[in-house]
């Protein structure tokens, strides 16, 4: 602007006033702290818990709390492994070797010898069969019947999606006496597939309304230029709607990924063995001699690592799809 | 490149018609403008030659063959929306692609026939950017692209310059005039713009509340309207249509005391007309103010519209209205009584039961 004193050049650059001065810089640093005490809060008690994780026992129950202490991996080793107490003079021998394991030795530290592995992958594995399976399915039927009912004249159109709606009407625990005896009779009891069908159920009413209103959003102009320019309606679907509605999808995705990854009371009545999934066997580690602090932490350090990664990689699409559309680019 | 052929096609919501029984024969290269209000079926019947809106009844025909039934994507057509329907997610060049990819063509031959398209109407340059970043006028000309690219039998334009603004929609109502004429492309266009329809048309099909109340070249519509609708509706402002009663001689008494005798080769036809009632009516051109006119009335205003002027002239009543358009250098004051003639070449008769004109 030196460059071109007023008077000899139009002045063509405009300054927003209410972007300078210091009652903008005032709002901008009240952004920044409420934002920054809200991730606090929100960050404390997973800061907490990832600590916990690494904590040995005497660290955990000390009062005051210990910031500073020696990490360990002993909550790592009571979580994922299964031990019995040896003698005294066993676990020296056992010590005493040169190439001995790190979870044998830190087992052996403590008197134990490591037996085999625990149950805790095989449930966290479960957990990913059943919540990715569940979502993937509630999300591609939610998408399909979303469209039929902002597209096409459905007969009953409103009947069904208040009969869809109603199914979230009641508290789902409400029904699981009546859902535990048809799941036994069904053989659905301690399946996969059982846990697949009643997550994908629970999701669908959500999935539906949800997506409906991005695809609503969505002028069918599009489909109709689609149409003429030689499309059938299916590829349509796939090349004009699908790319648009995707901000949408992501966000319903994260949302069923997240209920289904963490429904505890139906996991709880429904499963046994075989298709336990995470969140009802991690309470069980609360051990026989005292509460294993250390392994619970670990476990659902673990437990919350695949939501995290889901969430992180969809991030971009998630900012506008949470808001339900209500933030235009 | 194609003809088509609309047969008793109508369209029907239960009980509603939104489109009554309509014949149209549209010939090889021929611009046809759906000229009408809004509601009045137009856009439904375009869209049943496209195949987006089932019909009813009644066949469509497409060179011939009978294309009823068929999917738009099978029917060798295009389509210009009104808000233009750019894919957002894709870019310029993808859009105009878009229509050849559904015939699976080689990559190569779609990025030449992409840039010979751009370059016709002039946006090869934008090939890049996604619609969003465009000017309006811009995404038109890319609609319009993508409909041109595919070298279709007939294109069909749903109020393609609706969303432009007023000084653009010039420009660009000439330019797509032109491209139609160099294409020699069958154009089916939907307005609600008489300007346009007059501009554009070969035939116009004028239509209100799903009937067809004329179809004829923009000279027909203007100056032989079939119906009162059509007198009315074409022409800024519409005719001059005065209700006169059968009085003693072949004259009419008109508003205002004032009595009109009809041209001789009209006088038979005009005495056909059932009931004592008869709609004249004339275009505010064919007033022929004079000081031993026929007809008086007294002036209510007088607009001044630049190259010419505007004259309201009461008769009788303020309800009973005649617009004269006169030199704009003739002095003529508010309140002034005037005599005026109707040239007699220029008047036109109306049955008020049918609604018809009088032939």
């Amino acid at each position: 602007m030196a460059a071109s004193p007023i008077g000899s050049n139009p002045v063509i650059v405009a300054t927003r006033v209410d972007k300078v001065g210091t009652r903008a810089n005032v709002a901008r640093i009240i952004r920044v702290v409420v934002s920054l005490a809200f991730a606090l809060v929100s960050l404390i008690p997973i800061s907490w818990m990832v600590v916990t994780a690494f904590k040995a026992r005497s660290d955990i129950v000390s009062a005051p709390p210990k910031i500073f202490f020696t990490p360990t991996l002993e909550g790592f080793v009571n979580l994922l492994t299964n031990r019995v107490q040896i003698p005294q003079d066993q676990a020296k021998a056992k010590l005493a070797q040169p190439n001995l394991p790190l979870f044998d030795r830190i087992a052996a530290e403590r008197g134990q010898a490591i037996t085999g592995p625990s149950q805790y992958t095989g449930r966290v594995l479960n957990s990913l069969i059943i919540a990715g399976a569940s979502t993937v399915l509630s999300t591609v039927l939610g998408t399909l019947a979303a469209y039929a009912f902002s597209r096409f004249n459905v007969p009953g159109k409103s009947d069904l999606l208040f009969f869809i709606l109603s199914t979230r009407m009641l508290p789902p625990v409400v029904v699981t006496i009546p859902i535990f005896l048809m799941y036994r009779d069904l053989g659905l009891r301690d399946t996969h597939l059982g846990l697949i069908l009643l997550y994908t159920v629970f999701n669908l009413s959500f999935s539906v309304w949800l997506l409906k209103g991005f695809i609503d959003e969505i002028p069918k102009e599009y489909e109709e230029a689609a149409l003429v320019d030689g499309y059938t309606r299916l590829q349509a679907f796939g090349k004009v709607v699908l790319p648009q509605a995707i901000t949408g999808i992501a966000a319903t995705f994260v949302f069923c990924l997240i209920f289904a990854w963490n429904e505890y009371a139906f996991a709880l009545m429904l499963t046994t063995e075989r298709a336990r999934t995470a969140p009802p066997s991690i309470p069980t580690m609360l051990g026989s001699g005292g509460i294993e602090w250390s392994a619970i932490a670990a476990g659902s350090l673990g437990f919350l690592i695949p939501v995290v990664i889901v969430t992180f990689a969809l991030r971009d699409y998630l900012l506008r799809g949470v808001t339900f559309g209500a933030l235009k680019k | 490149m194609a003809n088509i052929e609309l047969q008793q096609v109508e369209k029907r919501f239960g009980e509603a018609y939104a489109v009554r029984p309509l014949d149209l024969h549209i010939q090889d290269g021929e611009f046809i403008a759906l000229l009408g209000p809004s509601g009045c079926g137009k856009t439904t019947t375009l869209r049943m030659i496209a195949g987006l809106e089932t019909i009813s009844n009644g066949r469509i025909l497409l060179n011939g063959q009978d294309v009823t039934r068929l999917r738009p994507s099978e029917r060798d057509i295009a389509m210009v929306f009104q808000f233009f329907a750019l894919y957002p997610h894709l870019s310029v060049w993808e859009n105009i692609a878009f229509p050849l990819k559904s015939q699976g063509e080689r990559r190569d031959s779609v990025d030449k026939q992409v840039r010979d398209v751009a370059g016709l109407l002039q946006i090869d340059s934008l090939l890049k950017l996604r619609p969003g970043a465009l000017s309006s006028g811009d995404q038109q000309r890319v609609a319009l692209a993508r409909a041109l690219v595919r070298r279709p039998a007939c294109f069909l334009m749903d109020e393609p310059l609706g969303a432009l603004d007023a000084d653009f929609r010039e420009t660009m109502r000439s330019d797509i005039k032109k491209l139609m004429l160099d294409q020699r492309a069958t154009t089916v266009y939907v307005t609600h713009d008489q300007i346009e329809a007059m501009a554009m048309a070969d035939r116009i099909v004028v239509m209100s509340q799903g009937v067809v109340q004329q179809i004829g070249t923009p000279a027909q519509v203007y100056h032989d309207p079939a119906t009162l609708f059509v007198a009315r509706f074409i022409g800024s402002p519409g005719m001059n249509l005065l209700t006169g009663t059968r009085g003693s001689d072949n004259a009419l008494n008109l508003p205002g005391g004032n009595s009109y005798v009809p041209p001789p080769v009209w006088q038979g036809r005009v005495n056909h007309i059932e009931g004592e009632a008869v709609v004249i009516g004339f275009r505010p051109e064919a007033v022929d103010i004079q000081p031993d006119g026929a007809l008086t009335g007294q002036i209510f205003s007088v607009d001044l519209h630049g190259s010419y002027t505007m004259l309201v002239i009461t008769l009788g009543s303020e309800t009973n209205v005649v617009q004269a358009r006169v030199n704009r250098d003739d002095d003529y004051q508010v309140g002034q009584q005037v005599r005026f003639d109707v040239k007699p070449d220029m008047v036109r008769f109306f049955d008020p039961k049918t609604e018809k004109a009088v032939s």
